[in-house]
């Protein structure tokens, strides 16, 4: 129990001491029981802060330490770092009077729950245990979830340090987004150029297990010891047997829209989605199929040579262990059909930006002609609106970040393409902050000649052959009505349904844009909350192809990081039974959700490498025998009392 | 009902969700009345029943417990326990002479800063509408 306990206030610039009267906090606190020192400085965490506290411990013989200043998500392994010196690290405990007390309050009140914080966190570390981590072994493998470029970045560099990486596809092929774009900002760079290439090489490394046409069906355990669920969807073809001579999809009699070519494509039953897909093979796709139980049809089957087609395939569920986990897995575009502004995305000719990069590109629906798809004629005037869903209080909030960009090399392409043809952008601001961006965005501006616009379009409507599309110029104040044969909205980029789903087996958090939520928005940008579990790319935020691909390099570094110890240690604030007294009901091991909660001649017991440490036991222990280490009834009941 | 009344509020914060919305609500700089001290916890199933009712003896005019939302619990279902343990808190309490109101409940996620700034408003606004705690004169 700590006898001489310690308090330093931060005053962290103005951010607290410009609230809180951070010298009347360090008096008050002097009076507390057992707190033998207390003083104030302007950063507890810098260099001379951290010394400050040194010198007191040493000075004043303190054996405990309050830092009341930031959150503790902030600072405090920093300042148990500095305490490891001198004492255990569990006898240091921040008060958090910034983020939950002068950020949020005012002046007097806020110095008084100030103090409140502070007595709290005094009450709580007294009874605090020395405790030592317990250590865990680790499996030296990580699970990468989705196989977009981000996916693809992070699995290839985890696998080339030496470690084995687990790969999980949703769609037949791995490639994601970026293998439907056409080229690519700002140099225009062929897309399936650059990419492929990587694709291959992750198909082809030794160290990659590829779940392609799989889905994640369950994780659990904890940083260093995850096990993961994948369920292998059957394709209905043998990978390794199929050719991919195409005989199967001729004379497949079934026609289903092309989900890779956004639906403007048809594509047949069994299908591959597109030429260079990876893993190269055809999938039978089970729902578009005219029947496999009883068979219906089976010309596919009559049809390969090679023998590869097998209607009796199974779903397959495998299990993995893994050490990490890195989430990839991508974007969607907003729904234009919640777009009643722009005709709820019924007009034909009102496509999406990834339907615009499909028709431009060269292996797409139209062989890389732009069209306007209702007549099939080359669109003399086009419209680009960018925001489509993005910085909208009706729609999303947030700014999407690529459609600048990606619109101004829309419509360069399309001015290369038509070059007698008008092309209008419609924009709130210009946001072109990457490398080379902002040159390119001139260049589109002036030498292309495409005219931008400041300003919303408000509604557009169909008039015979044309479509009427009116705004405002807000740099001149006057209406704009412009006739158009084809509109392309630059969509919201929004987080995957899917994501979701994987966020709840995760545990993770998120936002409303349906984004993951990271553990420090500007120090963890790639960590979850949660240890051993990373994020690459547009699956955290909108973002473009460089930062998808050095936030997936970014995860894998921590990855890597992580692997380099042989153990992990894990928080030691687990469940202790007094076994003497437990009766021996069961309520515990009924509520424990690791099955942690064990039998042992009569009475329970606690597995601590398999305890996370929640204290659902401790609260439905009913003859109370139940503790949770460092978060004892007594510390909370003493807490309790000192802020009211 | 006193104008000058300012109620005491204890509020059990789970480590994961609610901490890191409050955390959050900070980032975000929203403000809200003073009146909710945080006691932090790993998880909301953590709040044994007798915290609620030690606060209320020890003279709370509230009890606030935030944990993560359906389903998004760090530890599974803890939370969900705290649903059912807060159900029948609100029974004992009713019982006891305290209205039920004075024990809220609500699913916080790390990134609802404003969703807490909020319900910490509107939480106060009641208490402060039922006045003191019946059992703070007991004391």
């Amino acid at each position: 129990m700590a006898r001489r306990i310690g308090v330093f206030v931060c005053h962290c610039g103005v951010n607290i001491a410009g609230v809180v009267d951070v010298e009347r906090v360090a008096e008050e606190i002097k009076k507390h029981p057992n707190v033998v020192f207390a003083t104030t400085y302007q950063y507890m965490c810098s260099d001379p802060g951290q010394n400050l506290i040194r010198q007191k411990i040493e000075e004043e013989n303190l054996d405990a330490v309050v830092i009341a200043a930031c959150s503790p998500a902030m600072h405090e392994e920093t300042f148990r770092n500095v305490c490891k010196d001198y004492f255990n690290p569990y006898r240091c405990e921040m008060a958090n009077i910034r983020e939950q007390c002068s950020w949020v309050h005012d002046g007097k009140e806020a110095t008084e729950k100030a103090i409140k914080i502070v007595k709290a966190t005094v009450e709580k570390l007294k009874e605090n245990e020395d405790l030592l981590p317990i250590l865990v072994p680790v499996e030296k493998r990580c699970l990468v979830i989705g196989g977009g470029i981000a996916g693809i970045q992070a699995a290839l560099d985890i696998a080339d340090a030496g470690y084995e990486v687990i790969l999980v596809e949703k769609e037949p092929s791995i490639g994601g987004r970026m293998a439907q774009l056409s080229e690519t900002f700002p140099t225009l760079d062929c897309s399936q150029c650059i990419l492929t290439p990587k694709m291959v090489a992750l198909s082809r490394h030794p160290k990659v297990k590829l779940y392609a046409y799989s889905e994640i069906l369950d994780i659990s355990g904890y940083v260093g010891n995850f096990t993961v669920k994948i369920l292998k969807k059957p394709r209905y073809v043998d990978e390794d047997k199929c050719t991919v001579c195409g005989d199967c999809e001729k004379v497949c009699p079934v026609i289903v829209p092309n989900e890779f070519e956004m639906g403007r494509k048809p594509r047949k039953a069994i299908y591959i989605p597109f030429p260079q897909a990876v893993p190269s093979t055809y999938t039978l796709d089970r729902e578009a199929c005219l029947g496999l139980a009883p068979l219906t049809c089976a010309q596919c089957k009559d049809a390969c040579e090679a023998g590869a087609i097998d209607y009796d395939m199974q779903p397959k569920i495998v299990e993995e262990k893994v050490g990490a986990i890195i989430v990839a897995t991508g974007y969607n575009l907003y729904d234009k059909n919640k777009l009643v502004e722009y005709g709820y995305g019924e007009d034909d000719d009102i496509i999406t930006s990834l339907e615009f990069e499909r028709m431009l590109s060269a292996s797409g629906p139209t062989q890389g002609k732009i069209i306007k798809p209702s007549t099939g004629e080359v669109p003399k005037k086009i419209v680009f609106i960018q925001c489509a869903g993005s910085r909208d209080r009706q729609h999303m909030p947030y700014c999407s970040s690529i459609c600048c960009m990606y619109t101004a090399k829309h419509a360069l392409l399309y001015k290369h393409h038509v070059p007698d043809g008008e092309a209008y952008v419609f924009y709130i601001d210009i946001r072109a902050t990457g490398k080379g961006y902002e040159e390119f965005i001139a260049r589109v501006m002036e030498e292309e000649r495409i005219n931008y616009i400041r300003g919303k379009v408000a509604k557009i409507y169909r008039e015979g052959n044309k479509l009427i599309v009116c705004g405002v110029d807000t740099l001149t104040g006057r209406r704009i009505e412009i006739k158009a044969d084809l509109v392309v909205l630059a969509m919201a980029i929004v987080g995957k349904e899917e994501t979701k789903e994987i966020a709840k087996l995760l545990k993770v958090a998120i936002d409303e844009g349906g984004f993951l939520k990271e553990s420090h928005p500007k120090l963890k940008p790639v960590e979850a909350l949660s240890r051993g579990i990373y994020f690459a790319g547009c699956c955290q935020s909108p973002k473009d192809i460089p930062s998808a691909v050095a936030q997936a390099s970014a995860a894998a570094s921590k990855v890597l990081a992580l692997f380099a110890k042989d153990r992990l240690e894990k928080d030691p604030l687990v469940a202790v039974i007094d076994e003497e007294h437990c009766s021996g009901c069961g309520v515990c091991i009924s509520v424990c959700p690791y099955g942690a909660m064990t039998w042992q001649n009569g009475k329970a017991k606690c597995i601590e490498a398999l305890c996370e440490g929640c204290g659902t036991c401790a609260a439905a222990c009913p003859s109370n025998n139940i503790e949770m280490r460092n978060f004892k009834d007594e510390q909370i009941e003493k807490m309790v009392e000192v802020v009211i | 009902m006193k104008e000058d009344f300012e109620p005491k509020i204890v509020a059990f914060l789970c480590n994961w969700c609610a901490y890191a919305g409050a955390d959050m609500a900070g980032t975000s700089r929203l403000k809200y009345p003073a009146n909710v001290v945080p006691i932090k916890v790993m998880c909301s199933g953590r709040v044994d029943p007798e915290f609620i009712l030690n606060a209320f003896e020890k003279g709370a005019d509230g009890v606030f417990i935030g944990g993560c939302h359906p389903g998004d619990c760090h530890y599974v279902n803890g939370n969900l326990r705290t649903r059912r343990r807060v159900k029948m808190m609100k029974k004992l309490l009713e019982q006891m002479g305290v209205n039920p109101k004075r024990l809220r409940l609500e699913w916080i996620s790390a990134t609802e800063g404003a969703k807490f700034a909020r319900v910490i408003k509107e939480f106060v606004e009641e208490i402060k509408e039922l006045g003191p705690s019946p059992w703070r004169e007991r004391r």
